[in-house]
């Protein structure tokens, strides 16, 4: 044999651990918990710049009403919980990274690579990744896709790139309104376009942009982007259309949309699994995809019964907890024990 | 009570809705693709419909909460709606809606 190139070794940069985790939802947060009783060591990646998920993301401030025992609580409570209890095993978070590739290493091992350039290495993959990754909106204007990066941008990562540009703004919710505050000094002209006259961003920030419109240092219209005008990616006008459907072009080499995020399924769709409707069958013993070694919990997953409720998905990761033991440490034997009896379990919890 | 419903097709879909249950529901129940990815909280503005021939102004005006909430929607036009805030009952028997792109 001298194929040496099909069976990859780990970057030299790699960090290695028991368990890589691609969501820090609930659920990838309460795997955390169950792997940590058994002493496995866990990273986790999550596209968004924090704990929560689709919890801190989509209803912070809602209730939740189904977790038991407790007879309510907000998203963000139970994120907050749930980061409290898992505290004392200290996993290490890569927030604002997309799990990007998968690849199975010459010693059975697997390699998670992130669009940031992180390169993970467990035996051990959990899949709880809810409904995918959450991007950007996209609005439905034909050939978009050509201009972003370049003239179309869904963040604003350096403000000078958009120094002297005629810019424009669509949205009306805080980021839309945060960045035609802060670009507003910069931009050599500015537009903010909205469906209605009322935002739904914080109060200060529409009074300081209406300021701005009487100050006549930017200009908001109550219209929508209808089309895109420019070449090899480069914007140099859009069509916009207000309610009442009167048409206009003008000039703009910078557009930016604000409309919040969504969840696409994004690279997971690549690794390489078995899927079934944008989800990952498992088994109920060990919620364990037919790829051995890589797991899925919570929404992403799909068996006979599922419901996608956060409740599952804590009693999933309990099961996977078990089964990703045996795959870490092959040749130990798995102790069950009760947090309330065992004082080695307490010890770890730093409540002994 | 019946909802028809044109999918991004332009194909036209006639639902069977339950009383008590959202225009939403009746629409995931029915296979059409609406993502309503936060599952009827009005927290994510996937569920976007257009209310079509009158049937908007039939309906109760939307709540402050689902009008910030159609900021983070797409193509928002007047008629637009979420339709996981539009309960089924005797009053809407033939509502008309539209999915909205996505």
């Amino acid at each position: 044999m001298n194929d040496m190139t099909a069976t990859p070794i780990a970057e030299a940069s790699s960090l290695e651990t028991d368990v890589i985790i691609i969501g820090a939802g609930p659920i990838g947060l309460f795997a955390v918990f169950e792997l940590g009783l058994l002493d496995l060591k866990c990273h986790l990646v999550d596209i968004l710049d924090r704990p929560g998920g689709q919890c801190t993301e989509l209803y912070p401030e809602k209730p939740i009403y189904d977790i038991p025992g407790i007879p309510v609580l907000t998203g963000q409570e139970l994120t907050d919980r749930l980061l409290t209890q898992i505290k004392p095993f200290h996993a290490q978070f890569h927030f604002g990274e997309m799990a990007a590739a998968l690849t199975k290493l010459a010693d059975g091992r697997w390699q998670l690579s992130t669009d940031a350039g992180t390169n993970l290495v467990a035996p051990v993959v959990v899949i709880a990744a809810g409904g995918g990754s959450f991007v950007p909106k996209r609005p439905p204007i034909a050939g978009i896709e050509a201009y972003e990066g370049k003239s179309v941008f869904y963040a604003v990562r350096k403000m000078e790139q958009l120094r002297g540009r005629d810019v424009l703004i669509a949205g009306g919710g805080d980021s839309a309104l945060d960045w035609t505050i802060n670009l507003a000094p910069i931009a050599k002209r500015l537009t903010l376009v909205h469906h209605r006259d009322g935002f739904r961003a914080a109060q200060h920030s529409v009074n300081r942009m209406r300021e701005l419109v009487n100050e006549g240092r930017i200009d908001f219209h109550v219209a929508s982007v209808k089309a895109l005008h420019g070449e090899d990616g480069q914007l140099e006008a859009v069509t916009l259309a207000s309610a009442d459907k009167k048409e206009w072009q003008q000039s703009a080499n910078a557009f930016l949309p604000f409309f919040g995020l969504t969840i696409k399924l994004g690279p997971i769709a690549n690794f390489g699994l078995n899927l079934h409707e944008n989800l990952i069958p498992v088994d109920t013993a060990k919620f364990e995809s037919t790829t051995p070694g890589i797991f899925a919990i919570g929404d992403i997953n799909s068996y006979a019964g599922k419901l996608k409720l956060i409740l599952s998905g804590f009693h999933e990761a309990a099961l996977m907890a078990q089964a990703a033991f045996h795959i870490c440490r092959p040749n130990e034997k798995l102790r069950f024990q009760y947090t309330t009896s065992s004082s080695s379990l307490q010890k770890k919890l730093g409540v002994a | 009570m019946k909802i028809i419903a044109r999918d991004r097709k332009g194909v036209e879909h006639v639902l069977e809705g339950n009383e008590g249950w959202t225009v939403m529901e009746a629409l995931r129940d029915a296979g059409l693709p609406i993502t309503a990815e936060c599952g009827g909280a009005c927290a994510c503005a996937t569920c976007h419909v257009y209310v079509e021939d009158g049937w908007y102004e039939k309906l109760k005006s939307p709540s402050p909460e689902e009008t910030d909430m159609l900021d983070m929607a797409l193509a928002v036009e007047p008629n637009s709606r979420l339709s996981c805030q539009i309960p089924i009952n005797a009053s809407t028997d033939g509502i008309k809606v539209t999915l909205a792109p996505e």
